[in-house]
């Protein structure tokens, strides 16, 4: 079961806002599909290996040679907020 | 300058052909789409181009200036690419995604976007914050998802073709719910730059078609090697895609596992499902039994991988470089309020079980665990495919169902994906075929081989085709189409 208290934790540590609302029904949600998840706690998983990805892929460095990367005025087209050739945000002190 | 009554009949590649042969002008075709496009009434668009442009170049290539649907998730640059999210409404993304720069350098022209379910999370298009796409064979009924814009548009002669995503079945099950052809390639067969990340242990980009020819054909000019993509390994040499040709299946050995096909399957498709068995074996091949002793914990393991694999990919939708941003006083705020406000309920839901199951305390036994689950999955499949060639399953354990049938619960919308998310966490390819109708809507067959097999998969499903016949062209029972 994952409590209010739980829900609060995590949502912070996603950096995510949530309604009271929210907060109650994601409680809730969350604790039916960690329930159903949970089955997987019936396996003997001592002496498998985990898989993080299927494809081995080897040898997947490039060289490290210097190359153009997107101009500096088209990666802050799209910025809600550029000022002073950078990406404003507010004061992390406010 | 063709005698043809209706361009957007024509498969693409008999639309190629007809452009190589001179008998087509491919700036017609466009145009002829790009209206029925313009005019559609399902929702699968969010974005079609407004002018036909010149394809003067385009038709000399490979393929000939045939329009092509993106799916949303895909960067196209210059172009909206909002990936069925608020926050990335209006976004135009600097550069195209490899996939589309790969096709059209082939020579497929960008027709529209199509909707899908919030950064492909979802299994009936109905998380886009576009709105729910509709299906062509029945306007109450979802096109699946996520990849349900592209699967509704080649269903309903609004694109020729169709690229889509799958991370847990996005590509198969939509084009079994639309009663088209959709091909899950191998892992790491296909680029993974510029295509909006989900999952990335699992995202995989793939074509839709309304035959198996067009798939192989949009596919061949898909795969390669790609150094933006440190997981992209293209394919073994010398081992092209090939357009299929057999019509017969001698020798063949389809396996059907007993473990994932037991329960919770509609009986119309079951009926439909072994009505195809008896196809194939009609045709030469034999069926037997397969053991995937570990299938049945796909979901749960699934569930586990995806949504831990998204709380860090979406962690970069902060408000700070592109999209939308809420405004704050302070930065944490700003974070979290943009987050909040332009975030959809399933997308924040997936969010914290992901970062739950990677919290302090619980990463063993959710993350760890579950990725151990997986080497049991592929394990079992490389089992399995030392007896038999090919996998055969329904596609979905249901036909579409109605709009807003399983919205309000999580759960039984995920059991939709039950039959395809093994094959995903196995990395393997596999093609959804549509092999009938239940309810008067198209059950899908898939067959899945082992890691890029997607030859002798396309050639096995391009002979069932030919003896299936069915007809793809919506016959929209109940809230008929205008």
């Amino acid at each position: 079961m994952i409590d209010r208290t739980q829900v609060l934790h995590v949502a912070r540590l996603a950096r995510l806002q949530l309604t009271d609302d929210e907060v109650e029904r994601m409680s809730t949600e969350l604790s039916s599909i960690l329930d159903h998840i949970e089955t997987i706690s019936e396996l003997d998983l001592s002496d498998v290996a985990p898989t993080a990805h299927v494809v081995a892929s080897e040898g997947a460095l490039r060289a490290d040679a210097p190359r153009a990367s997107l101009d500096h005025d088209v990666a802050l087209a799209q910025a809600p907020d550029p000022a002073d050739d950078g990406f404003r945000v507010p004061s992390p002190q406010a | 300058m063709t005698n043809l009554t209706n361009l957007t009949d024509l498969t693409a590649k008999a639309a190629v052909d007809a452009i190589a042969a001179g008998d087509l002008d491919a700036a017609e075709l466009f145009t002829a789409y790009r209206e029925a496009a313009a005019a559609e009434d399902l929702n699968a668009y969010t974005w079609v181009a407004d002018q036909t442009p010149d394809l003067s170049a385009a038709a000399a290539l490979p393929l000939r200036g045939v329009p092509l649907a993106v799916k949303d998730l895909f960067c196209t640059q210059g172009v909206p690419s909002q990936a069925g999210s608020k926050i990335l409404e209006g976004y135009r993304p600097p550069y195209d995604a490899t996939v589309v720069a790969q096709l059209a350098a082939a020579g497929t022209s960008l027709l529209g976007k199509t909707n899908q379910d919030e950064f492909a999370m979802g299994s009936s298009n109905e998380n886009s914050a576009y709105g729910p796409v509709k299906n062509p064979w029945d306007h109450t009924r979802v096109p699946g998802g996520s990849s349900g814009g592209s699967a509704a548009a080649v269903a309903a002669g609004l694109a020729p073709w169709a690229l889509g995503t799958d991370t847990g079945g996005s590509i198969r099950q939509p084009a079994a719910l639309c009663g088209i052809v959709g091909l899950k390639p191998t892992y790491g067969s296909v680029s993974r730059y510029g295509m909006i990340a989900f999952a990335s242990s699992l995202d995989q980009a793939g074509p839709f078609a309304r035959d198996v020819t067009d798939a192989a054909l949009l596919y061949s000019h898909m795969h390669g090697r790609d150094p933006r993509d440190a997981t992209s390994v293209g394919r073994p040499d010398a081992d092209a895609i090939a357009l299929p040709t057999g019509e017969r299946l001698d020798g063949l050995r389809l396996g059907v596992p007993d473990d994932l096909t037991g329960e919770g399957v509609e009986p119309g498709v079951w009926t439909a499902f072994e009505a195809a068995l008896e196809t194939a074996k009609g045709l030469g091949a034999t069926v037997e039994r397969v053991a995937l002793p570990h299938a049945g914990y796909g979901l749960n393991a699934y569930y586990v991988i995806a949504p831990a694999e998204a709380s860090s990919n979406l962690a970069r939708f902060d408000g700070v470089r592109y999209g939308a941003r809420a405004e704050a006083d302070d930065l944490i705020t700003m974070y979290t309020k943009t987050r909040h406000d332009y975030m959809g309920t399933e997308v924040k839901r997936r969010i914290l079980i992901g970062t739950y199951a990677l919290s302090s305390g619980f990463y063993d036994a959710y993350y760890a665990s579950a990725q151990k689950v997986r080497t049991l999955i592929a394990r079992d499949f490389t089992t399995a495919f030392a007896g038999v060639d090919l996998i055969v399953t329904p596609t979905s354990p249901g036909v579409a169902f109605p709009l807003g049938a399983k919205t309000e619960d999580p759960l039984s919308m995920y059991l939709n994906d039950i039959f395809t998310i093994p094959i995903s966490l196995a990395g393997i390819p596999a093609l959804s075929l549509p092999c009938g109708l239940s309810e008067g809507l198209p059950v899908g067959l898939q067959l899945a081989g082992p890691a890029f097999s997607e030859n002798r998969i396309l050639e096995a499903a391009y002979a069932l085709e030919q003896a299936f016949a069915f007809d793809n062209t919506p016959s929209a029972i109940g809230g008929a189409p205008s």
